[in-house]
């Protein structure tokens, strides 16, 4: 399983000072494997949970207000309470299809402490009564696939996993399943679909929420592999400890990728709401400040999908509430910084080619909508766009998300935030995420785009 | 060539069998196909279909869904470039000109000796460590022009066989249960009733349901006298 020279252990990842709830054992090279988790605490969680009733491990996870990590950020305990009492069997699916575009942590989670996982997976299905977990690893993440391939049969071996489980009535198989390469997947409905042997194509929520209709129609659990690697920590210490990190609403801690125009980009492990952006983008404990301190143009806060924020908003605590009240997300703590050299036209064109490669075709407002998008910003920043065409572009978004979109407060211009979410006219949230790029970037740099359209003199028309 | 060999066949049978309904071994089965091949054939597409129980149209469909499922052979070598955002920030798109002017084709296309194909990719899960790129899978981060350059020459060399198996193979390690570990696995018809472990609650909801009652009737005493 060697890596070569290029990806050191736990690359990006950076040890800095602050608590260490999920990340506590990459500092050691050999994170990976049984005989460093069992040194090192591992396991401890899932034989705590052992000697309690599964209600009383399901309402320390409750009381620990465990905010979901793949995006959507609603708290654990309360969508496990969702399934319907008495309808057997009940599975768990665990999503580590990360694939948000400026997103860096379930891999990390996966390649360098899989036994965590597979500890979080087996408390999960302990407390509900679930009665197969099957672990979802997105498919060009060979090295994941490997690490949690070997954790497993370890685990297995060691009586971790499996019938009897440490000597116990509680028996639970987790399973390595792989994708194949689709964004989409990793919406929790389409990864259902996935997991069932067919196209990763959403379904329609109501009815089809997975904790009711899931997996082969039994209710389902899907969580997100940093929300199930935070459950052995909560286990040991219990949700009292938890809770006296981050703030009232967001406690805890959260595994943040800053990528783009820092001096030190990298995966930081930080408090939730208390850390603020500004924190993390110029602290020396964090990412040192902008590459050649040049000028913040503009960041993304919340992955790819999410609305962008410009100086202004740097000051926000990195806290789901007050981030969405100024008109973006937190979503997977996919923090994208942008300098002044960016080409706003370029990064929203990147952006929005991604939606439209990535749109699985189910519905039409987001099947024709994101390729519209991508040819009208294509041509724009080829230097052939046409009059009218950053209007024409607005006019496609809003067949996708209906409505004002969620954008930043803009306070010289006396525009104020649209907060989160946006409308949709789609099945699923990736249509209008393909919106968010554009009307971020024409409602701030509205010149850009008109500075790259070919003003065209009207030849008059005379009679001879 | 391309239905599963003796050995591949009983590796299937073990991927099968960890699953409540076969279908769901469709994909793991496809990867499973394009590790023996180097792309998923047609036969092998028929394969699985009597393997997992359904129609060579349903695997066609499953299969053409996903981008890493190759209906025709590719390079030994298949090379993602990400020119996502964050990669593109720090030279993601550079990186893949390079890559092509170097290897003389396009991306989406293989060299004429079948050794190396180039995607121009979507985000990569490596978004801190830009540019970056994968070679079957396996990545390379923060890398420059010279770098790719030298990979480029390892991988004809052999030089870095160990590291990075033909494009196909994913898991060099693989899941396996043993029987007498196995927890069992259960079409979701035949359950009915709760996991064992579950009547562990009996207690805990019956003191609960007792202090909730006690509670109640200290209430109602607390009424009366009130009245
Ligand atoms: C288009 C789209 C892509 C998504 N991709 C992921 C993903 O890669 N990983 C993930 O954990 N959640 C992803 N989600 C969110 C999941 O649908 C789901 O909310 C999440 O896995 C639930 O886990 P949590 O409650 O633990 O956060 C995605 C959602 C959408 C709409
Ligand atoms: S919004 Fe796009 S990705 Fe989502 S279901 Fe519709 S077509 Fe598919
Ligand atoms: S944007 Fe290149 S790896 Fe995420």
């Amino acid at each position: 399983m060697a890596t070569n020279a290029y990806v050191p252990h736990a690359a990006g990842y950076v040890d800095n000072e602050g608590p260490k709830i999920v990340s506590s054992r990459f500092v050691h090279e050999d994170s990976y494997t049984l005989e460093r988790s069992l040194a090192t605490g591992g396991y401890e969680g899932l034989k705590r949970a052992l000697t309690k009733a599964p209600i009383e491990v399901h309402d320390e996870v409750r009381s620990a207000v465990l905010l979901g990590r793949g995006g959507a950020g609603f708290p654990a305990g309360i969508k496990w309470g969702f399934c319907p009492p008495g309808k057997w069997p009940m599975y768990l699916v665990v999503n580590g299809d990360e694939s948000e575009p400026g997103t860096y942590k379930d891999r990390l989670l996966m390649e360098c402490d899989p036994h965590q996982l597979i500890e979080g997976c087996l408390i999960a299905c302990y407390a509900l009564g679930l009665s197969q977990c099957f672990l979802y690893v997105r498919g060009e993440m060979a090295l994941a696939q490997e690490r949690i391939a070997a954790a497993l049969n370890e685990a297995y071996e060691a009586n971790l996993v499996g019938k009897n489980i440490l000597g116990t009535d509680f028996s639970v198989d987790v399973v390595l399943h792989w994708g194949a390469g689709a964004y989409i997947v990793g919406e929790e409905t389409a990864l259902i679909e996935s997991l069932e042997g067919e196209r990763g194509m959403p379904r329609l929520k109501p009815p089809f929420f997975p904790a009711a209709i899931g997996l082969y129609g039994q209710p389902t659990i899907v969580n997100n592999v940093e929300t199930l690697a935070n459950l052995p920590w909560i286990m040991v210490n219990g949700a009292e400890e938890y809770k006296k990190f981050g703030s009232e609403t967001s406690p805890g801690t959260r595994l943040f990728a800053i990528s783009g125009h820092v001096k030190r980009p990298g995966v930081y492990e930080t408090e939730q709401g208390v850390t603020t952006f500004s924190d993390l983008i110029y602290g020396d404990n964090f990412c040192q400040g902008m590459r050649g301190d040049d000028e913040l143009k503009m960041f993304i806060p919340g992955g790819a999908s999410a609305p962008w924020f410009f100086p202004e908003q740097v000051d926000l605590p990195l806290e789901a509430r007050p981030v969405g009240a100024a008109g973006s997300m937190l979503g997977s703590g996919a923090i994208v910084i942008m300098d002044a050299s960016t080409d706003a036209v370029k990064a929203c064109l990147r952006v929005v080619r991604f939606f439209a490669r990535e749109s699985c075709g189910k519905c039409t407002p987001c099947r024709e909508g994101t390729t519209w998008e991508e040819t009208v910003l294509r041509r724009i920043y080829d230097g052939h766009g046409r009059p009218g065409d950053v209007e024409m572009l607005l006019d496609i978004a809003d067949n996708i998300s209906p409505g004002p979109y969620p954008g930043a407060a803009w306070e010289a211009e006396g525009l104020e935030a649209i907060p989160f979410p946006p409308k949709q006219t789609t099945i699923c949230p990736l249509g209008p995420s393909s919106v968010a790029p554009i009307t971020s970037a024409v409602r701030r740099f509205r010149h850009e785009f008109d500075a790259k359209i070919p003003q065209r003199t009207s030849i008059p028309v005379t009679a001879s | 060539m391309a239905r599963f060999t003796p050995e591949n066949l009983v590796l299937a049978q073990e991927i099968l069998s960890r699953y409540p309904r076969k279908k769901s071994a469709v994909i793991p089965l496809l990867h499973l196909a394009q590790e023996q091949d180097g792309y998923v054939t047609n036969d092998a597409m028929a394969n699985i279909a009597e393997l997992a129980e359904v129609t060579a149209a349903e695997v066609i469909g499953t299969c053409t869904f996903y981008e890493m499922f190759k209906t025709h052979p590719v390079g030994k070598y298949v090379i993602n470039v990400c020119t996502n955002i964050s990669c593109q920030l720090l030279g993601g798109e550079e990186l893949l000109e390079h890559l092509e002017e170097t290897l003389e084709i396009r991306s989406g296309s293989t060299t004429a000796d079948g050794l190396f194909t180039i995607e121009d990719y979507e985000c990569l899960a490596a978004c801190t460590e830009a540019p970056c790129m994968q070679v079957n899978y396996r990545y390379f981060h923060r890398i420059s022009n010279d770098e790719v350059d030298e990979v480029i020459a390892d991988l004809r060399s052999g030089k870095l066989a160990d590291t990075i198996p033909d494009h196909g193979t994913l898991q060099r390690v693989r899941q396996t249960i043993p029987a007498d570990k196995l927890a069992g696995v259960h079409a979701p018809e035949t359950v009915v009733d709760a996991p064992a472990w579950m009547s562990r609650n009996e207690p805990v909801l019956a003191a609960r349901a007792a202090a909730e009652a006690a509670a109640k009737a200290a209430e109602a005493v607390e009424e009366k006298k009130a009245d």
